[in-house]
């Protein structure tokens, strides 16, 4: 049987409040202990982790791996690779796939493509909504026995309130976790860019922070009416956060969660129609990057996402406005979360809670820790280690980063997934 | 800005894309350039050879008459062979992506693209993509930049207004979609005029407009005192259509420019419009045909700017 032993490394696990020098004792995908030595403990491998850091692998709580209708852009396979690249050790994945997850089978062929892909931890988000149509509910129980983690409508609007206070009250009725990312569809207008002063001077169609902000308050609304569990993804605006803020100071069962790369850029950083930069909720102000900076800090959101979306070359080869929104970013979480820590908006300890603890808690798993008990998903990472991103060290299938050809700081080194070792650099 | 995409390593023309990142020299040059051009009109023989045996593509991916036909115009007084394209508004209808068309026709061995596009940054997607022996000038893209409508509007005020530095200037109508507006703004700015102010409903100004370096007014009559110049903006019919004005009855009550409307402003104040124009919506026929009207001016020297820009794009490749 496999059984891991990691030494001398730093581990800090925020839900137990550790940070010291220790071992990790690893057996039959399950973590054992984090203080002595089990007796008759015979490891299969040791992993000396001497100057690196050893913190529950990540969860990612959006990502799309396209695959299905889409492998020209990415597949399973280049995927889970960067995600265990990226110490990532369990995902989530959008249902807006090609077919969307809105039917138990297409649950299990995501579950099966994972598996072949040699990276178990992928829960599917089931549609909310029959063909993410917005209109009638999806068979949300039966997605649930399927694997389904939570239901989510993804990017697609719901038709109407009433369908989705609907929708609402039928996820509380089977204790499903409803993933809401906010946006008024007509207040959107199909805009690609941030209603400020650059959309201004360069033309571009806009979206207020109102779209997102008003949905939200409608959605809190719903909670309060009908009691469901509601996470809220990639807020990108200050509002939102405040808005966040008031709802769980009220009692509200919800969390949220912003997009890394929403917490380094902003509208100024984008190259005038660089097709990159198109991202959806768009990149904002500066004072709404700080803002969430300081919601991460202070608890107001819980955690962070990749909200990874591979594209082809051709996606994004166009006017800007007409080229297809997202970034590929599972691989820059942590050099973006270390820079977070860097640029001490947050502690090493929060930015490590955001990407595990916290949304372990979200999803109700048994991951995220350091827990005798709980999966063995441990990413270890050198802290000061520069890596350039480029074809030699990218493993995404998707190249769209605007960090591409740029040195960052910190690369994870070694990455287990339920006690199996699913990535480790050369030469550690 | 991309300015570096449009200016080669010695600062000259090579695409000419937006007025952004230009300097006022720069602005002069092409001002001056076109001067030498404008008599050109009135000789018998209409032509010069500096462009002789360079090919020009007008690629109009939107529909246009005036532009496209001053670009003709000007290309065939300049000695080049013009190839006018109307191409449907979606390409990538038929399947064929924006690159591919570009691709295409670069594979024919034009030296300049001249490109109207329905959409925001167009121009720059082709500059980028182009071989670097080709050319592009943006004829209008989307809601960005009209860049050479701005340089006939600012040779217009030139020629009757001498100097730019005591001069205010309204812009009226729907600022928020106008190519024309922003393009017009960023010259004005640079040439260094006294006063910009945009007059709208805050339906037709997009978010942060005073960003621009722009004073706003919702008022005609307030915003029309002083002005020496006023800048008409035509207003699309659709606009009706997507909540953002009751009526034309009502836009003409409170922004259509009449005759009594006119007399807030200097009595020397010029009006222009950048055509085709909607009249009895944004403008009065009486205004519009009137004596401090130069939109047909504004029209004929549409020819001579856009020569002077090609030629000038053409020069600094080299290949002039």
């Amino acid at each position: 049987m496999n059984q891991l032993h990691i030494k001398d490394g730093r581990l800090i696990d925020p839900a137990s409040k550790i940070d010291r020098i220790g071992s990790i004792y690893i057996a039959a995908g399950k973590i054992i202990s984090v203080t002595d030595e089990p007796a008759g403990f015979q490891p299969t491998h040791v992993i000396d982790a001497k100057n690196q850091i050893v913190c529950p692998g990540f969860i990612d709580l959006s990502t799309r791996l396209r695959d299905m209708g889409h492998s020209r852009k990415a597949n399973f396979k280049s995927e889970t690779r960067a995600a265990a690249c990226a110490g990532i050790t369990t995902m989530c994945l959008q249902p807006d796939t090609t077919p969307p997850i809105d039917t138990p089978a297409v649950a299990e062929l995501v579950r099966d493509l994972a598996k072949k892909a040699g990276y178990e931890q992928i829960y599917p988000i089931a549609a909310l909504t029959q063909k993410l149509e917005g209109a009638e509910l999806s068979s949300m129980l039966s997605l649930k026995q399927a694997g389904c983690i939570a239901v989510s409508n993804a990017n697609e609007p719901v038709k109407n309130l009433l369908i989705l206070r609907r929708a609402l009250e039928y996820a509380a009725s089977h204790d499903l976790l409803l993933m809401f990312r906010p946006n008024d569809f007509w207040l959107s207008n199909n805009g690609c860019a941030h209603e400020g002063a650059f959309s201004t001077r360069y033309g571009l169609p806009s979206i207020p922070d109102a779209a997102e902000t008003i949905a939200l308050a409608q959605c809190l609304e719903l909670v309060e009416l009908t009691g469901c569990r509601v996470h809220f993804g990639q807020l990108s605006c200050k509002r939102s956060v405040i808005k966040i803020h008031q709802a769980k100071k009220y009692g509200l069962d919800v969390s949220a969660d912003a997009a890394i790369h929403q917490l380094h850029l902003t509208e100024n950083d984008m190259a005038p129609f660089d097709s990159i930069y198109h991202v959806l909720p768009p990149l904002r102000s500066e004072t709404d990057k700080q803002y969430l900076r300081h919601g991460l800090a202070s608890g107001m959101l819980d955690s962070l996402c990749s909200d990874h979306q591979p594209h082809d070359l051709d996606a994004k080869l166009g006017a800007f406005p007409e080229t297809e929104p997202g970034m590929s970013s599972l691989e820059t979480v942590l050099p973006l979360m270390l820079k977070l820590v860097a640029e001490k908006a947050i502690t090493l300890e929060q930015g490590i809670a955001a990407l595990s603890k916290n949304p372990a808690r979200i999803l109700r798993i048994k991951s995220g820790a350091l827990t005798p008990g709980f999966s063995a998903d441990v990413c270890i990472f050198d802290p000061d280690l520069d890596w350039q991103v480029n074809s030699d060290n990218w493993k995404s299938q998707g190249i769209n980063t605007p960090f591409w050809g740029r040195t960052l700081k910190g690369r994870v080194t070694c990455t287990v997934q339920a006690g199996r070792i699913i990535h480790r650099l050369e030469d550690f | 800005m991309p300015d570096d995409l449009q200016l080669n390593q010695e600062g000259k023309l090579r695409h000419f894309l937006t007025i952004e990142g230009l300097d006022k020299s720069l602005l002069t040059e092409i001002l001056d350039m076109a001067e030498s051009f404008v008599g050109m009109s009135g000789q018998k023989v209409k032509k010069v050879p500096l462009l002789r045996g360079k090919t020009i593509v007008n690629l109009f991916f939107e529909n246009s008459t005036r532009t496209r036909t001053t670009f003709e115009l000007a290309a065939k007084r300049l000695s080049a062979d013009v190839l006018s394209m109307s191409i449907a508004t979606s390409s990538t209808s038929k399947g064929e992506s924006l690159l591919d068309t570009i691709r295409n026709l670069q594979a024919m061995h034009v030296d300049m693209f001249v490109v109207r596009h329905a959409v925001s940054g167009a121009a720059h997607f082709i500059a980028q993509h182009t071989a670097p022996h080709i050319s592009v000038i943006n004829a209008g893209d989307g809601q960005h930049a009209h860049p050479t409508q701005a340089m006939l509007d600012m040779f217009t005020i030139r020629q009757i207004k001498k100097d730019f530095s005591n001069l205010r200037v309204a812009i009226i109508g729907d600022i928020l979609h106008s190519r024309v507006a922003r393009s017009q703004i960023q010259a004005l700015n640079t040439l260094g005029v006294a006063e910009i102010r945009v007059i709208a409903p805050k339906t037709l100004l997009p978010a942060h407009v005073e960003t621009l370096g722009v004073r706003v007014f919702h008022n005609l009559t307030e915003g029309l005192k002083d002005m020496d110049v006023i800048a008409m903006l035509r207003l699309q019919k659709e606009r009706m259509s997507s909540a953002l004005l009751p009526s034309e009855s009502e836009y003409f009550k409170c922004f259509g420019l009449t005759e009594d409307k006119l007399k807030i402003a200097k009595p020397d104040a010029i009006v222009m419009h950048p055509g085709p124009i909607n009249r009895g919506v944004e403008i009065d026929s009486k205004v519009a045909d009137g004596p401090q009207s130069v939109i047909l001016k504004q029209v004929s020297n549409g020819i001579a700017i856009r020569m002077a820009i090609m030629a000038m794009a053409m020069q600094k490749q080299g290949l002039a």
